[in-house]
């Protein structure tokens, strides 16, 4: 089941408020999305932290009906 | 520890580098882990894959481990490094190779 590129940014800015969250459809199928997600409050936290934070805000849907989500983050310039 | 947990410990312990993936090193069974095989191979490392479509206790047991919820994931000396976009920001940025460097070991 797939899921629509408004609903991801959704959860990951009701989970990190100050996000700026970009999603990019790479398919065009709704099945396989880009996601940038910069925040302030990631500053300091490893990269491996920051994904962790984006993948606990999609509450378990990563690696089931999101199938392939590439995710960069970062923080504000 | 779970049986499982106890499993993976031993095996991210056991070797320094531990590339949990779908599919083996030559056959990788999907696109995110032909990514990372191709990463480690092009740096010259030696590694170890473990094939999660092989043994569905790990396949899950490993999300659980690492808090991690994608296949392939990475360790380096039991330390859990990230997944394939990790792996190709960490080498894009030099920062893979420095990592290798740092535990010692080394390239071909």
């Amino acid at each position: 089941m797939a899921m629509a590129a408004a609903e991801i940014e959704q959860l990951i800015r009701a989970a990190i408020p100050d996000a700026r969250v970009e999603i990019f459809d790479l398919a065009g199928d709704g099945d396989h999305y880009e996601a940038r997600v910069v925040a302030e409050s990631f500053r300091g936290m490893p990269r491996v932290k920051q994904h962790q934070r984006v993948y606990q805000a999609l509450g378990g849907r990563m690696g089931n009906e999101l199938h392939a989500l590439k995710l960069s983050t970062g923080v504000p310039e | 520890m779970s049986d499982v947990r106890q499993r993976i410990d031993e095996i991210v312990h056991k070797h320094d580098i531990v590339l949990f993936m779908k599919g083996t090193a030559l056959f990788p069974q999907c696109g995110f882990s032909s990514r990372a095989v191709a990463i480690l191979d092009h740096l010259g490392v030696p590694f170890e894959t473990v094939d999660v479509l092989q043994d569905p206790e790990i396949r899950q047991g490993i999300k659980e481990y690492s808090d991690w919820p994608t296949i392939p994931q990475l360790y380096v000396k039991g330390e859990f490094i990230g997944g394939s976009d990790i792996m190709m920001e960490m080498f894009e940025a030099g920062e893979l190779q420095q990592l290798f460097a740092e535990k010692q070991i080394a390239g071909a």
